[in-house]
């Protein structure tokens, strides 16, 4: 047991960047090979904050607080349970794989890798994070990395794409900073174990901020919309993903990777995390909204993915798909606890329930928020691991084909064997197919779904048979049919010894995760069934 | 043994293959000797788990009660855990019997048939994932973990229907293949977790054996209005099936499977993939039964339609094939028709019966056609030794000396050689002696032969039970055993003029004149085949059963095997099945069946065989024939109304909605917060400036300074995106 682990575990990779900074910029591989080896300290710590987790106890552990910012109240005060560890894990697991594929970034090395090592802190904080100020701080910070992978290291299109993907996300950031004021006004405190207590819960008995309106309900709903509307950009949310095809597009093999297995995740996390627990009545009420756009995400991404000639945007198109499901699960969370804490809460969107057909005659019990809770959670962390995957492996083919236009490739397998065999196995994860770990996810996300929305669920369907369409169409696109003539005059080498190690892990760990997925859901249980059960 | 014992061997059973798949893919993909070994001794390691429990089992006609059950947890689901496990019932053990078997045969032809292919380990490997997967949803003891499995092949079957994936034809047949499946699995996946958001678990015992949860479903109203929760749940269920067994709508992808090399389509037509939709059907006959005791056949009468719709179906359209294996494809269609129309009049044991007896024909005949291709295929090569380009592909395959399958099989209109057109073969009789006897036998097994082979038992049971319920009134019977009887007849007739076309009279074309027989490899599984096809229908003769004075059901009670399958498998029931009381009349039906398309068939094709260059009589039919030889359109169908149109979405979504709608919103804010920020410019540039240059140079730089670091567009936009979407917010609750 070490102390102070996750403060260590979060601030480590600034002692890596500091690191980087300090290494010439000609010796490019001791920064690159450096950068990776050094990134293996945080996944080892988070191991091992994992490994001795008490699996007895739920609740926030490794719990550390120290005075930071008494004039506003806040508090440096940090701790991980359930839903915030196994993304932590996740994140130290993704982060040396991305810098792996990164090798082959020539430009500004030093900066590049700086880069990466301030990204992997700045979302460790957000996930250790317990006090919502210290959270924002992160939050913002995880942007300005982020930020200048794409703009500097990006595609043709990296101007637009970077700004776009700026804009979005200051603009929502700016409202959440907004309702993360309004809770600490009703609640005087930015703790959220103390918010999320039943003294401190805001908007509750006296904690209610009283200036300008009337009624201070308007500020519950400032707040919630404020911080609803900052999450669902980042998952992203149906119609709000228009910057995620861009963004992921444009950025670099190793940013996208970081992008779609981490950054997407802080919504998620969002929603699980301050949403519906802080708000859990508002969020019940217009959870059938975010169940409609969950479900447009799904169909539509789908759709949108299958469209696409350029094989980095389908994948890129597949995160809106697969992040749907993730919306979905919390959607239902948000329904089925809402009726869980108060029975006679009905929705004041009735219709829209009842548009939804909501199987009256389904076991109701306290599974179901669980089991949303759990499958989006789940979902994230099989997401992360097969998007990663997946843009990895555009990388390689686009390391040497120099295009990644569907049309162009086609009958790689004739040349790189080992490649398609690897690209099949991800695509077969990203697919979801039984065995390895997106099932698992999927399938608690449509049980819990059938409960709460059944009719939207069904529809999502359409968008889970679509998925099998547009991974089918990549591999086949990539992989079969005839060689191309280009290819048979410049023939593409196979997957060097590097990519082979960057994806690997991620290899496994879907097959673990597929064959075992209790290794995390366990944890992930723990924590949703004491947040939502 | 005990049941530990037992149970360990069912736990270990699907492994072997499984490990194999891995231990070729990763280490010994370059090695086809050691693949061999691998690939063959996991599959006789499993083969040999799997008797030792059947065996042990197959006496105990109490199973059905107390089947061998064991499981884990396996994900956490709040306070509780779902398990999954491994269950040893009657069904499974029978499947425990017929699926390695039938797998093990293949794995030893494939060996020989795909020897020489340059990807043989590739095909080695997932052939053995192909038969893991399927041990392993046999020996499931839940929805889920059969599910999984149930996926695991439909990936094994993309694979392996596109293995020649540098051939266009292959790798659309195999996409077909798993988005149509897929289609049906939408399906089972509503009718998984609707029955799990209903009874809260998916284990097959606490469900489908389980007097309560059937009746809690059967009286619960289903979200359909109208309809019992237990009905809907198997109607979802069965769509599963659907699309895993190839029934009408779904069934176009099968005959499009055979684009894989033969070995497969022996894998998917019979021991595997079709099969284990009819498997899990009988699984949950349970749930149907309870809905239609409660009054709502509505699950009842939708599958027996689809049934004897796809029985009829298939057949008819197999009547106009030339292709040697796309007749058989068409045939499995419609046998598999007779099963789940068996299943529609609650002929529980009939329909298990008819899988059992029609895995083993069906394997020798997909076989038997490899063999007949393989030979026809080294006839062309003796031919052409030095001018055979099989494929436009620059690839590295031409230096080795395979091919069949190679051709693609819609080389209609090419001049190239088709091994697979019967329209190519005749006179093979005396050429390849062993192929012609032992298909002939799973022709005749597939015809019905009387008495002599086992589909004649099984087709007899299932039209024997549509017989009872159509003299009892019911109207789907009624509809079945027509139905049926008519594709029968079909049968017996296609299935004739096949024989007659590939192995009688003299040889249509040069490469068939040179065709040989085949290495032991391939023969010695034909003939193991053979002894079942004409022997395994014998499990389950009727004691009372008696026909032209021939007590056959006492002959049988002789060797203590009378209606062992019945007795068996029908412990499966909750309510046990009622045994019907012999009847000979629908036992002349059978007879007549055979005996009309049989000689049909010779008339048409055995007593004058075609000659080179004769046209077959049946394209005398004229427009029927065009229909029936370009599948009666449905692929043309399915492209035009639904594939199309939903390609046309997908491919325009995103550049009319996502850019074309979404963003002009955001552009067109953007641009009017860009206004917005001009006026702050102005204000900044005009007002500020001006009281600052008031008070003093000093003041002036200071202000140039921070303007230049400022009014950057971005944080204008930034702040002015802030308030707008406060003033929005503030608006939408104050007025909501």
């Amino acid at each position: 047991m070490i102390p102070n682990i996750l403060s260590i575990l979060t601030f480590l990779p600034l002692i890596g960047m500091v690191l980087v900074l300090l290494t010439p910029e000609r010796s490019k591989n001791t920064i690159r090979w450096g950068s990776v080896l050094f990134s293996l300290l945080p996944l080892a710590l988070s191991i091992i904050a994992w490994a001795s987790y008490d699996m007895k106890q739920s609740g926030f552990q490794f719990v550390e607080k120290a005075v930071w910012f008494p004039q506003i109240n806040s508090v440096y005060q940090v701790g991980v349970d359930g839903i915030s560890l196994p993304l932590v894990v996740l994140t130290c697991f993704l982060t040396p794989l991305a810098m792996l594929m990164s090798f082959t970034v020539d430009k500004s090395v030093r900066a590049f890798f700086a880069l990466f090592f301030l990204l992997e802190t700045a979302t460790l904080g957000v996930f250790v994070s317990l006090d919502l100020i210290v959270f924002f701080m992160f939050y913002e910070l995880s942007l300005v990395p982020m930020y200048f992978l794409i703009s500097v290291w990006g595609g043709a299109n990296r101007k637009y794409a970077s700004f776009k993907f700026m804009l979005y996300t200051i603009a929502a950031s700016l409202g959440m900073l907004l309702a993360i004021q309004v809770l600490g006004l009703a609640s005087k405190s930015f703790d959220l174990t103390y918010l999320l207590s039943t003294a401190g819960r805001p908007f509750t008995g006296n904690n209610q901020v009283n200036i300008l309106f009337a009624d201070p309900s308007v500020w519950k709903g400032i707040a919630f919309w404020t911080f609803t509307l900052a999450f669902a950009l980042k998952v992203p949310v149906w119609p709000l993903h228009t910057w995620l095809p861009d963004a992921h597009t444009e950025a670099p093999t190793g940013g996208s990777m970081m992008l779609a297995g981490i950054l997407l995740k802080l919504g998620g996390y969002g929603f699980l995390r301050l949403v519906i627990p802080l708000f859990p009545e508002t969020a019940g009420q217009y959870a059938p909204i975010l169940a409609i756009l969950a479900m447009l995400s799904i169909v539509l991404g789908a759709f949108a993915a299958w469209g696409q000639n350029d094989f980095k945007k389908l994948v890129a198109y597949s995160s809106v798909n697969h992040m749907g499901w993730v919306a979905l699960g919390i959607a239902v969370t948000a329904s089925a606890f809402a009726t869980a804490v108060d029975p006679h809460a009905t929705s004041k969107l009735h219709d829209i329930a009842v548009f939804a057909g909501a199987d009256p005659h389904a076991v109701k019990d306290t599974l179901t928020p669980v089991l949303g809770a759990s499958g989006a959670m789940f979902q994230m962390i099989t997401h992360g691991l097969s998007s990663a995957a997946m843009f990895a492996m555009v990388g390689i083919v686009y390391e040497r084909a120099h295009t990644r236009d569907l049309t162009k490739l086609g009958g790689l397998w004739n040349i790189m064997p080992r490649y398609g065999a690897v690209l099949i196995f991800c695509a077969m994860g990203s697919l979801g197919l039984p065995g390895l770990a997106g099932f698992a996810s999927e399938f608690l996300l449509i049980r819990s779904g059938w409960a709460a929305f059944t009719g939207l669920t069904a529809l999502s369907l359409i968008g889970l048979l679509v998925t099998g369409i547009y991974i089918l169409k990549a591999l086949q696109k990539v992989l079969h049919g005839p060689l191309g003539h280009e290819w048979a005059h410049h023939p593409l080498s196979d997957m060097n010894w590097t990519e082979v190690i960057a994806v690997a892990p991620l290899m496994l760990a879907m097959l673990v995760l597929g064959i075992a997925p209790a290794l995390v859901m366990n944890l992930i249980n723990l924590g949703v069934s004491k947040l939502f059960g | 043994m005990s049941k530990e014992f037992l149970l360990t061997l069912t736990w270990l059973a699907p492994f072997p293959p499984i490990i194999a798949f891995m231990l070729i893919a990763l280490f010994t993909n370059k090695r086809r000797s050691l693949t061999t070994l691998i690939a063959v001794g996991g599959m006789l390691l499993t083969t040999l788990f799997s008797f030792i429990v059947f065996f042990n089992v197959a006496g105990d006609h109490k199973l059905g009660e107390a089947p061998l059950r064991s499981q884990f947890a396996w994900l956490p689901t709040g306070d509780t855990t779902f398990n999954v496990g491994v269950a040893v019932d009657p069904l499974s053990a029978l499947f425990l019997f017929m699926v390695p078997l039938a797998a093990t045969l293949i794995f030893i032809y494939s060996t020989s048939y795909m020897g020489n292919d340059p990807r043989y380990t590739r095909f080695m490997a997932y052939l053995s994932l192909f038969a893991g997967s399927m041990m392993g949803l046999v020996v499931s003891d839940n929805l889920l973990s059969l599910f999984i499995f149930w996926e695991l092949m439909g990936f094994c079957s993309y694979s392996l229907i596109g293995f020649f994936y540098f051939k266009p034809s292959a790798y659309k047949a195999a996409v077909k293949a798993f988005m149509t499946t897929r289609v049906g699995d939408m399906f089972l996946i509503m009718g998984m977790v609707y029955l799990y958001s209903q009874t809260g678990t998916l284990n097959f015992y606490d469900t489908m054996r389980n007097e309560e949860v059937l009746h809690h479903l059967a009286v619960t109203p289903a979200i359909i209005p109208g309809m019992t929760a237990a009905a809907l749940i198997g109607l979802f269920i069965f769509g599963g099936t659907v699309g895993k067994s190839a029934q009408f709508p779904l069934h176009v992808w099968l005959p499009d499977a055979m684009e894989g090399p033969t070995p497969v389509s022996a894998m998917i037509h019979a021991a595997t993939m079709v099969s284990a939709g009819i498997f899990m059907a009988l699984r949950f006959f349970p749930l149907y039964e309870s809905a239609a005791h409660v009054g709502d056949t509505t699950a009842f009468t939708i599958i027996g339609w689809i049934g004897a719709i796809t029985a009829l179906l298939g057949a008819l359209i197999a009547v106009g094939q030339y292709d040697i294996k796309r007749v058989l494809a068409y045939s499995t269609i419609s046998q598999l028709g007779f099963m789940v129309a068996a299943i529609g009049i609650g002929g529980y044991v009939a329909a298990a019966f008819h899988l059992l007896t029609h895995a083993f024909f069906k394997a020798l005949l997909f076989l038997g056609s490899g063999s007949v291709i393989h030979g026809v295929e080294h006839g062309h090569h003796h031919l052409h030794a030095h001018g055979h380009d099989d494929h436009a592909s620059s690839h590295d395959s031409h230096d080795v000396g395979h091919g069949h399958d190679d051709h693609a099989a819609d080389n209609h209109g090419h001049t190239e050689f088709d091994p697979q057109d019967m329209r190519n073969m005749g006179g093979l009789w005396s050429r390849m002696p062993i192929t012609f006897i032992t298909f002939t036998i799973g022709g005749l097994a597939l015809m019905g032969a009387p008495f002599i082979t086992a589909g004649f038992w099984s087709k007899d049971e299932i039209l024997g039970h549509a017989y009872h319920g159509m003299t009892h009134g019911s109207p789907l019977s009624t509809v079945v055993f027509w139905t049926l009887c008519v594709a029968a007849v079909l049968t017996a007739f296609y299935t004739a003029r096949q024989i007659f076309m590939t192995f009688a009279g003299e040889p249509r074309s040069e490469a068939a004149a040179h065709a040989t027989e085949n290495p032991a490899a391939m023969t010695f599984p034909l003939i193991v085949l053979a002894f079942f096809a004409l022997t395994v229908g014998y499990m389950n003769i009727p004691e009372d059963f008696e026909f032209a004075y021939i007590k056959f059901g006492a002959i049988a009670s002789g060797f203590g095997i009378d209606h062992w399958l019945g007795h068996f498998v029908g412990g499966m029931l909750p309510v046990a099945e009622a045994t019907l009381p012999f009847n000979s009349v629908p036992v002349v039906f059978s007879v007549c069946i055979f005996l009309l398309g049989g000689l049909l068939g010779l008339w048409f094709y055995g007593l004058k065989p075609l000659k080179a260059g004769e046209t077959d009589p049946v394209e005398n039919l004229g427009a029927i024939f065009t229909a029936l030889n370009n599948r009666l359109y449905f692929d043309e169908l399915y492209r035009k109304l639904i594939i199309n149109r939903l390609q046309r979405f997908a491919d325009h979504y995103s550049n009319n909605v996502d850019k074309g709608f979404i963003d002009v919103f955001l552009h067109a804010a953007y641009a009017i917060l860009s206004d917005i920020a001009e006026v702050f410019r102005w204000f900044d540039k005009n007002i500020v400036t001006g009281i600052s240059n008031l008070i003093g140079d000093v003041f002036r730089r200071v202000g140039r300074e921070g303007r230049e670091l400022q009014t950057g567009q971005v944080q204008n936009y930034l702040l002015s995106a802030l308030i707008a979407a406060v003033v929005m917010m503030v608006f939408f609750l104050v007025f909501q």
